[in-house]
């Protein structure tokens, strides 16, 4: 098995600073960093990769057994880390890969200096007094809208884009060739971010961490940041004058510094 | 019709642009980067049942989705359309006042500034009702398929599992392997294998391939598996068994069959297998000294084809360190390039094995048909036996 073709780990920025680790979230791929990217570069030695079943990633790894729950996804993200045999790793989860990097991070604290969660929410079911912020029906609704929508996917075309990335005109011939993803595995994915309860992992974390969130948010809402930051021991929280589920797209400068800050701190 | 005259022409193009946009025959909507509401036209406020005061500096545009949508328009929508600055074709339910669904399409481009920053965001709904309905219908048909295709393929493996033994018994000093390789999911394959103890120190086995796939295939695979286990006891002699199979498949459906079929009586260091074949393909021997051979058996008629086939026989004396390996044509009958895979070439593959045991060569050949890969058309079923070469240790059972 090749890690890094498996997840189109992609190393860039500096030699000589801290690794940092960046896992996208539900909905798209590794693209969705590229407006941190030069700000981080210059600093870190940035880590990119897809998620399996994500944007370039080799569909072929993916089965629904292995990737139906967020614990594959974190053992993804500590192969990437073993193959790359990365050490003090500034792990940086955005929504669905915040607690994806809470689970990794929880099953070997001693490879990670930090973690930096982003918009995260550990359960957006509400359940009794935990206000997540949707009901089963709504995570229901979800999944038609994702089997109404293509966005970009078509099934004789992907196998093209994905075996040739030196031609990038491949990708271009259809429409919102960002993030692009098989709507059944979207589905399945959408299931583990959308269903998985990971309120109890939280407060096993011991790695140092930092919650940002956003100011409005439809998908992660304050209070659930702070309930994050709350149950995580001696967390930071920042909450960013931001508007939206992807603070990294809507307002990167003041993202990248937020993780500057919390990197340089340390 | 009659063209109207010039002033009435006029009169007709007189919608100003400010019309056009409030009674277009689809939705506007215009909203901050927060998503603020800035401008909505008309039609768009009738669809949804809303008064302009109650959206325009009030509300955003994502809380006029449902909310399983708005939780689609954050992790794709929104992100997407800042990167590319426009989105198109998205479907998606908008929430009337009311509380209705009304299923649309949204078209959505990025308005910038002189200095190219993102300034507003223009969106253009359709009414996509129909087009939904539509959809659905072709959604629950491809549910429909995927369901009947689980049953099929689920259906596929038990017929084939009821035509396969769960596991083979223990012959006394010899080990035995066997592999069954389904070329497709959806299909039951004609290959099949048995090993079976008879009266005394004796174990009959077969191996063989029924012309065809599917039902058919399936329905002569199981009469020829249950003929040839019940005139084995009958009289173990391998002739008479392929004679007795060769008389039921003749005066029942007439299909084509390959089968080899043999004994297996243990010697003081090995066993004697004593082989009779109806046109199968060569089993390779492969000898504790390395050397490979294919043992041929020419002469040997097709099965159920003729009422007085004739079979050949041959002996093989396996001793210590030796391995037989009997196999359906589906792994040497595969595409390698422009040609076939074939018996030569099997042989010399399993050369190297020396001194081979059932498991290794069962092993080297499961490895064989995954290199070979898509070349492989057929199902493949295999059957190796083996006689520890002396000095090793016997393997726990």
């Amino acid at each position: 098995m090749d890690v890094l073709r498996r997840n189109n780990v992609v190393v860039t920025g500096s030699e000589t600073g801290p690794v940092v680790l960046l896992a996208h979230g539900f909905g798209c791929d590794q693209n969705l960093w590229r407006r941190v990217l030069p700000d981080l570069a210059e600093r870190c030695r940035v880590v990119l990769f897809d998620h399996t079943g994500c944007g370039r990633s080799d569909v072929s790894a993916w089965s629904p057994e292995r990737y139906g729950t967020l614990d594959g996804y974190a053992g993804d993200v500590l192969e990437i880390c073993r193959e790359l045999d990365l050490r003090d790793v500034v792990l940086v989860g955005h929504s669905v890969s915040a607690m994806i990097a809470v689970l990794a991070a929880n099953e070997e604290p001693e490879r990670f200096s930090q973690l930096v969660l982003l918009t995260p929410s550990p359960c957006y079911v509400d359940d009794g007094d935990y206000h997540g912020g949707f009901s089963r029906e709504d995570v229901d609704e979800l999944l038609v809208a994702l089997e109404s929508n293509y966005l970009g996917w078509s099934s004789t075309m992907a196998p093209l884009i994905v075996d040739n990335p030196d031609r990038p005109e491949l990708a271009d011939e259809l429409k919102n060739s960002f993030c692009r993803t098989d709507p059944a595995i979207a589905r399945v994915f959408a299931r583990a971010t959308f269903l998985s309860d990971n309120r109890e992992d939280l407060r096993k974390v011991t790695v140092p961490t930092l919650v940002i969130q956003c100011a409005v948010d439809a998908i992660a809402p304050p209070e659930v940041g702070l309930y994050t930051h709350e149950q995580i021991p001696g967390s930071k929280l920042v909450t960013l004058n931001a508007i939206g589920h992807c603070p990294q797209l809507s307002a990167p400068e003041m993202t990248a510094e937020a993780i500057l800050e919390f990197v340089n701190g340390r | 019709m009659k063209w109207p005259d010039g002033a009435a022409f006029a009169a007709l193009l007189e919608d100003s642009a400010e019309d056009l946009y409030d009674n277009a025959p689809c939705g506007y909507v215009s909203y901050l980067l927060d998503g603020t509401i800035a401008k909505i036209n008309a039609t768009l406020l009738s669809w949804l049942g809303h008064d302009r005061d109650d959206l325009v500096g009030r509300r955003r545009f994502s809380d006029l989705l449902t909310v399983g949508g708005r939780m689609y328009y954050e992790t794709h929508f929104a992100p997407l359309l800042q990167m590319q600055g426009e989105l198109g074709g998205v479907a998606l339910e908008m929430k009337a006042a009311n509380g209705t669904r009304l299923p649309v399409l949204l078209t959505s481009t990025v308005k910038r500034g002189p200095g190219g920053e993102a300034q507003l965001i223009r969106t253009t709904v359709f009414d996509a009702r129909d087009r939904r309905a539509y959809e659905e219908e072709l959604l629950r048909a491809r549910q429909q398929a995927e369901r009947e295709r689980d049953r099929a393929q689920q259906l596929a493996r038990t017929l084939q599992q009821t035509l396969l033994p769960p596991a083979l018994p223990d012959v006394r000093g010899v080990e035995v392997e066997a592999y069954y390789h389904p070329a497709s999911l959806d299909q039951v394959g004609g290959d099949f294998y048995d090993l079976f103890p008879l009266a005394g120190d004796t174990w009959g086995f077969f191996l063989g391939d029924v012309s065809g796939k599917g039902v058919d295939a399936a329905v002569v695979t199981s009469l020829t598996r249950y003929t040839l286990r019940a005139a084995a006891i009958n009289d173990p002699e391998p002739v008479s068994v392929l004679k007795h199979l060769n008389t039921v498949l003749t005066r029942a459906k007439p299909r084509l069959c390959t089968v080899i079929y043999g004994t297996i009586r243990p010697t003081a260091d090995g066993a004697t297998i004593t082989l009779a074949t109806g046109g199968h393909t060569p089993p390779v021997l492969i000898g504790a000294d390395g050397v490979a051979e294919l043992v041929r058996m020419p002469g040997g008629q097709l099965v159920g084809v003729l009422p007085d086939a004739r079979f050949v026989t041959a002996e093989v004396l396996l001793g210590p360190g030796d391995a037989l390996l009997f196999y359906t044509d589906g792994l040497t009958e595969a595409r390698v390039g422009d040609g076939r895979y074939s018996e030569e070439a099997l042989r010399d593959h399993l050369g190297g094995l020396a001194p081979a045991t059932a498991e290794s060569v069962i092993a080297a050949v499961t490895l064989l048909l995954t290199d070979l890969g898509d070349g492989v058309e057929d199902d493949t079923a295999l059957l190796a036996l083996s006689v520890q070469p002396p000095g090793a240790t016997s393997p726990v059972s």
